[in-house]
Formats: C-alpha cells, sequence, structure tokens
C-alpha cells in the first residue's frame, strides 16, 4: 500500500478526525483535572487561569480550538456520509467550510490574532 | 465481541456523535464569550455555582464525551496495535470510566 | 516514438525483488502491452494474469506506480513518471508468484459476507415485479455492476489493518441484495456483515471509491449497510 494511493481528499480528512480526536483525548484528563480546582476554592482555579495567560499556553489553547472545530466539522460531515445520500463533494464542503469558518472566527473571538 | 455488541458501539458512537455536536456548539459559544468578559475563577464560577442547568448541561456533555472517546480509543488501539481481545475492551471502558469520574467531579465541583 | 521505458517489475514470491526491464516506447501503449511485452519478449518466465484485454474482466489489475488499476485500461502516457514504470502484484492479497496473487481470501469473503443471492420465491410462482424507480432497485443496481477485480480490495487501509475485514467488494455486493426484494436471506446476511470483520470496521477512507475502475460506491453501500444493521438491531432483527 503506497502513499500514492492514500493520496485524496476523504483520506486526508480520516487522518485529521482520527489525529484530533486522539489528542482531544489525551487532553481532557488534563482539562478536567484544571477545572477541578475550583473544588477547593476559587483561588486555586483563579492561580491556574493565570498561568494559562501566558502566550505559548495561549497558542496551545488556539491549537486545541482548531483541533476540537475540526473534529466536529469531520464529525459532521461523517454524519453526512452515513446517514444521508449526499454526493461526496457536498459533504466535504460541509466539513471545510464549516471548520474553516468555526476556526476563523474563534481565533478572532478568542484574541489571538 | 458479538456483532451485535459491535452494532451498539457503532450506534453509541454516533448518537454521542450527534449529541456533542450540539454541545460542543454551546461549550464553544460560552467559552467565547466567557473569554471575551474576562476569564477568572470568580466570573466562571458566578456562572456556574447553584445552576441546576450548567450543571445538568455538564454531566450529560461529559457523559456523552466519556463514552465517544472511549469508543473511538478502542478502535484506535484494535486497528493500530497488535491488542485485541476483551482486554483492549476493558481497557477502553476503564479510559471511559475515568472521563466521567473525573468530568463529573469536575462539573459538581464547579455547581457546588 | 523512438525512446525506452525503464520498467521495474516485481518477481519472485514475498521475498522476491524487482527486477528492470528496458521496453521500447510506443505511440498508443498501455501497461498490459509493457507487460506482454517483457513476457513474450524479454523474459518468458514471467507470470501476470490477463483475459480480456478490453475492460470487462478485471483479471489484469494490478499496482502501477503505487496505485491498484487495470492494466489495459492504463494508458503508459497516463502514468509514466520520468520515463519510468514500477509494476507490483495487488497488495492486501497472498503473493502467489511475480504479478499473480491469490484471490482465494477475496472471494470467501465474499461467501463469508452472505454474497449470494437466496430465492424466496421456487419456479412454479410468478415473476417477481420489481419497479425499477423504487430506491430499494436504484440502490441495488447501483452497486451490481463490480465484476470481482480487487482493486477496491487492494487499496482499502481497514484491509491491511484488520485482516478478518470482509473488505469493501463483499460488502458492496451484501448491499445489492439486501436492497434485493426478491431475496429472504437478510437476516443472516445482515448479521454476517456487522460487526468489526463488517461494516463497522468502514472509516469512510473512500480509497475504495477513488480506485474502483467501474466507478461503484462501496463506501456508500457500506454506510448502507452500517443504518441496515443498526435499524435490525433496534428491532431485534439481528
Amino acid at each position: 500500500m503506497s502513499w500514492r494511493a492514500r493520496n485524496h481528499p476523504s483520506y486526508w480528512a480520516f487522518v485529521l478526525h482520527r489525529v484530533s480526536g486522539l489528542l482531544l483525548a489525551v487532553f481532557l484528563p488534563f482539562h478536567f483535572w484544571a477545572l477541578s480546582t475550583a473544588i477547593t476554592g476559587a483561588a486555586r482555579l483563579d492561580a491556574f487561569l493565570d498561568w494559562t495567560r501566558q502566550p505559548l499556553v495561549t497558542l496551545a489553547e488556539t491549537g486545541l480550538v482548531i483541533l476540537l472545530a475540526a473534529h466536529l466539522t469531520g464529525g459532521l460531515r461523517l454524519l453526512a456520509l452515513e446517514f444521508l445520500a449526499w454526493p461526496n463533494w457536498q459533504k466535504s464542503a460541509v466539513g471545510l467550510s464549516a471548520g474553516i469558518s468555526l476556526a476563523v472566527g474563534l481565533l478572532f473571538l478568542l484574541n489571538a490574532l | 465481541m458479538t456483532a451485535r455488541a459491535e452494532t451498539w458501539l457503532w450506534i453509541i458512537q454516533r448518537a454521542t456523535a450527534a449529541v456533542l455536536a450540539l454541545a460542543v456548539l454551546i461549550h464553544i459559544v460560552t467559552i467565547v464569550y466567557a473569554v471575551r468578559a474576562g476569564l477568572s475563577a470568580p466570573a466562571v464560577l458566578a456562572r456556574t455555582q447553584g445552576n441546576l442547568w450548567w450543571l445538568g448541561f455538564y454531566l450529560v456533555f461529559v457523559l456523552a464525551t466519556a463514552l465517544h472517546a472511549g469508543v473511538g480509543l478502542r478502535t484506535i488501539l484494535r486497528e493500530l496495535t497488535p491488542w485485541r481481545g476483551s482486554s483492549v475492551d476493558g481497557a477502553s471502558a476503564c479510559a471511559s470510566l475515568f472521563l466521567l469520574v473525573a468530568g463529573w467531579r469536575a462539573a459538581i465541583g464547579l455547581f457546588a | 516514438m523512438s525512446g525506452t521505458i525503464e520498467v521495474a517489475v516485481w518477481r519472485g514470491g514475498a521475498d522476491g525483488s524487482l527486477r528492470l526491464y528496458e521496453v521500447p516506447e510506443q505511440e498508443s501503449q498501455t501497461v498490459l502491452d509493457v507487460v506482454t511485452y517483457i513476457q513474450r519478449r524479454l523474459d518468458p518466465t514471467l507470470s501476470y494474469r490477463f483475459a480480456c484485454r478490453v475492460g470487462m474482466c478485471g483479471s489484469c489489475a494490478m499496482t502501477v506506480n503505487g496505485l491498484a488499476r487495470w492494466t489495459c485500461r492504463t494508458h503508459v502516457r497516463n502514468v509514466v513518471r520520468r520515463g519510468k514504470l514500477e509494476l507490483r502484484p495487488l497488495a492486501n492479497l497472498p503473493l502467489i508468484k511475480d504479478l499473480v496473487t491469490d484471490m482465494t481470501a477475496f472471494f470467501e469473503k465474499w461467501t463469508r459476507a452472505k454474497g449470494a443471492f437466496v430465492p424466496a420465491a421456487d419456479r412454479l410462482q410468478d415473476f417477481a415485479r420489481v419497479p425499477p424507480d423504487s430506491r430499494a432497485r436504484q440502490a441495488a443496481s447501483a452497486g451490481i455492476e463490480c465484476i470481482g477485480c480487487g482493486v477496491c480490495y487492494a487499496s482499502c487501509d481497514v484491509v491491511s489493518w484488520n485482516p478478518g475485514y470482509l473488505g469493501p467488494a463483499a460488502l458492496n455486493r451484501a448491499w445489492t441484495l439486501v436492497n434485493d426484494v426478491r431475496d429472504a436471506g437478510n437476516r443472516e446476511r445482515l448479521t454476517a456483515v456487522a460487526g468489526d470483520a463488517g461494516c463497522h470496521a468502514c472509516h469512510s477512507h473512500r480509497s475504495c471509491v477513488e480506485r474502483c475502475p467501474k466507478a461503484l460506491d462501496p463506501t456508500g453501500s457500506i454506510a448502507g449497510l452500517k443504518r441496515a444493521t443498526a435499524r435490525a438491531l433496534l428491532r431485534r432483527e439481528l
């Protein structure tokens, strides 16, 4: 099986979906732990939120948001593929446009630009 | 795993995906709003403490995530590693359970 | 046209290697012409398959420059890269020799997917009346042109990751029968195609759709099987 055989959009969509899913799953325990610092009181959560204001952390957060947007829109594309009878290009267009608009909108709104 | 059990996993994966599509959208809008308004512990807690709606939302969100991630992890392990059989099923179920407990603990921590 | 093509051909078994041949370039030439030239003029020990040589039988399928395709319907001009061609046997199948694979597993999975018609009526009954524009018949007709060439199977990553996976061709055939209103075997068939050896292992890479020389849509068929098996499970029919 050569990489030439895998070099087409639906395959890239699969790789993106799998990688983003895996990275998000790995990130989640950390996310839940950070939020649970609130159990001991607002001070610990505040200290953690202060830590997140560092530029590298903000960059990582932006990355996570993009992964989430990619996984969501890729997933919507898969749901359309499995449950609706749309031709492939329409489903990809859904994923692509939704993904781009979501990511760009979020990037702007999160003031990362 | 039997054909029936695998079919159930597929149904669970797609059903939780549909729930998550909505939940993630709500979550992202919330976070964007929260970040713009200034992200601080008091601001977050003012929103979540004592609020049954947010608690209910996050309990459902976490449950869907834990199931969805668990099924997904099981698929990745079975396809890309030699791990098979009931032990990989058990490990994936443990991952699901861990996410569920950690997530519900955080949600309750923000509510209480 | 006075050039030559440098053709690397897989020789031997799984532990074999690529051997180089120089083949004269022609004005209009298919990869099958190239392989035939090698076997007839340069090296009679080369083993390869073909039959109709006009794109009807699918026997000549092999890997050309990394992609599974029919050599009789592949013009050298469309695939040659800097004067070079690389020919290997179809992937995901045991190798017999050179460019010839053992297709047994491919057809055995067809059987395992219950890809055979199970009649509900016998010859004493009237003909079945099947409206050609019904959704079921259109779904069936969309998939029945498969000639079992193996290109989709050779192009599927899930087949290479999961040896028990029935594969796009067998599942596509099962789907055409699920949609055949004359068929009586759907309870067993849906059970056969459910599970991680069946339709639920498909991740919609769509490599099968990309490579199918008959422009079929196995991914779409498999999606149909996913819906059908889920419906059957919820109705306690699985």
